[in-house]
């Protein structure tokens, strides 16, 4: 069978074992559309771990915290891996952190967070499923109610 | 632990032997009032939406001490009609005061202030989260009806999912071994997570839809208003607002230590012939507010009665 070549990057990051449901927005969230270097998007790729799997190979673009904070409540479990010419020179799980620092909006019209600047700050009370506690109104939002601040 | 210079947003920022310090501060306030002690501080009463009781009854706390109070009792007072930030405004009146009382629409609004806030700030309700002054003075109501606020059979009617002083006095009594029994319209259900707090906690709770069936099991009737403004749909709001109406007729035969709570004010679910009856405590209730305020006020203040 005939197998496409992928370039290995000189210096980048590669995120491996993302949900293929979570591919794509991922990249986005990493400003991958805008890149004006190489990027390489991969989805429903075979995986014997997960059965099927999405990478995301990123030219030029390091992880920042808010970002792997980002990457941790979408696709916790994922492989972060940071490459340094041509060598792997950290490779680590990304995991869901205790809070969560101003990168979520909260989903609560009355809390202050969206009427005032406001940093947002969440704790995480339950991984599985994901379940976020507002620092500030206390209420507690679910996976399928988390947006991201712009 | 001294609670001086320390803020009270959420009813958990503060542990259970708070809780009873300053219950037991609030009851040296109701047997004798201790004149000035508050001489020369200044609490900023901020009301950014209307209040009969809270706002009163702070008021008339620090004032019977013998401190000033300074504030606004509507937002349109304030500066913030002029489109001042909540953060501004309680920078600048943190140069002003001693402590600052808030009550705010926007639920979170209080803990920001308290983060901005270069003096300690007191929640008086922020919307539909939290009002950590009501619930020690429900606290403090139990104890001094019931003489003690362990093992107690406490049945909350009305509005379960909403009802902000009910949520954090439910919270607090969960720490007392308490007998929860909630009943409600099934719309008005306690929320999710309080649900998994009692389930964690040391305390029981049954949920009923018959009021009748709770009665003669209760120390503690707390009643609560079903909120209109919370309701979208009118329609829902009819079909539930007169579900649960406590009448005089329906108090007699129960527990004789029996106290029926409501933090006010109410509408039409405690009817006006249970005022007479020596088991209505609301009206106590309230004056209550005036002990339980100065306690919290002087602990923060780091004044003794």
């Amino acid at each position: 069978m005939k197998q496409l070549r992928v370039s290995a990057i000189e210096n980048g990051t590669v995120i491996d074992h993302i949900p293929p449901t979570r591919v794509f927005k991922i990249a986005e969230i990493l400003a991958a559309t805008e890149s004006t270097d190489e990027v390489l998007i991969g989805t429903n790729l075979k995986s014997k771990k997960f059965g099927s799997k999405g990478v995301v190979k990123l030219s030029n673009i390091f992880l920042t915290e808010p970002a792997i904070h980002k990457i941790a409540l979408l696709a916790a479990g994922a492989t972060a891996i940071t490459i340094k010419n041509y060598e792997v020179e950290n490779k680590y799980t990304i995991k869901i952190p205790d809070t969560v620092v101003d990168i979520v909006r909260c989903f609560n019209p009355n809390c202050i967070t969206n009427h005032e600047q406001s940093i947002t700050k969440f704790a995480v009370v339950s991984q599985k499923p994901l379940k976020l506690h507002c620092h500030y109104c206390e209420k507690i939002m679910n996976e399928q109610q988390i947006e991201f601040r712009t | 632990m001294s609670l001086a210079g320390k803020s009270l947003i959420s009813i958990s920022d503060y542990t259970k032997s708070d809780w009873l310090n300053i219950l037991k501060k609030a009851k040296q306030f109701e047997k004798k009032q201790p004149g000035n002690i508050l001489a020369g501080k200044v609490v900023a009463s901020l009301f950014f939406e209307p209040s009969t009781r809270t706002r009163l009854s702070f008021e008339s706390a620090v004032q019977k001490l013998g401190g000033s109070v300074i504030g606004f009792d509507q937002a349109g007072s304030s500066s913030t009609s002029k489109g001042e930030s909540l953060k501004d405004t309680i920078r600048t009146v943190s140069n002003y005061a001693d402590l600052i009382v808030i009550r705010h629409p926007l639920e979170g609004s209080a803990r920001l202030a308290s983060e901005y806030a270069t003096v300690p700030v007191v929640n008086a309700g922020d919307g539909s989260n939290q009002h950590p002054t009501q619930t020690l003075l429900d606290l403090y109501s139990i104890q001094k009806t019931q003489r003690s606020l362990n093992n107690l059979t406490i049945t909350f009617v009305g509005d379960l999912k909403y009802g902000r002083t009910m949520h954090s006095t439910l919270q607090a009594m969960s720490q007392f071994k308490s007998s929860f029994l909630l009943v409600s319209a099934p719309e008005l259900v306690i929320p999710e997570s309080l649900r998994r707090e009692l389930e964690e906690s040391t305390s029981s709770y049954k949920e009923l839809a018959d009021l009748g069936a709770a009665l003669p099991q209760s120390d503690i009737v707390y009643m609560t208003r079903i909120q209109k403004e919370r309701f979208a749909d009118p329609i829902e709001y009819e079909q539930v607002k007169n579900r649960y109406v406590l009448r005089a007729n329906m108090v007699s035969g129960t527990k004789p230590n029996l106290k029926v709570l409501h933090p006010l004010p109410r509408n039409n679910e405690i009817d006006e012939d249970v005022d007479q009856d020596k088991k209505a405590y609301y009206f106590e209730q309230a004056l209550n507010g005036v002990y339980t305020r100065q306690a919290i006020v002087a602990s923060i203040l780091g004044v003794n009665p």
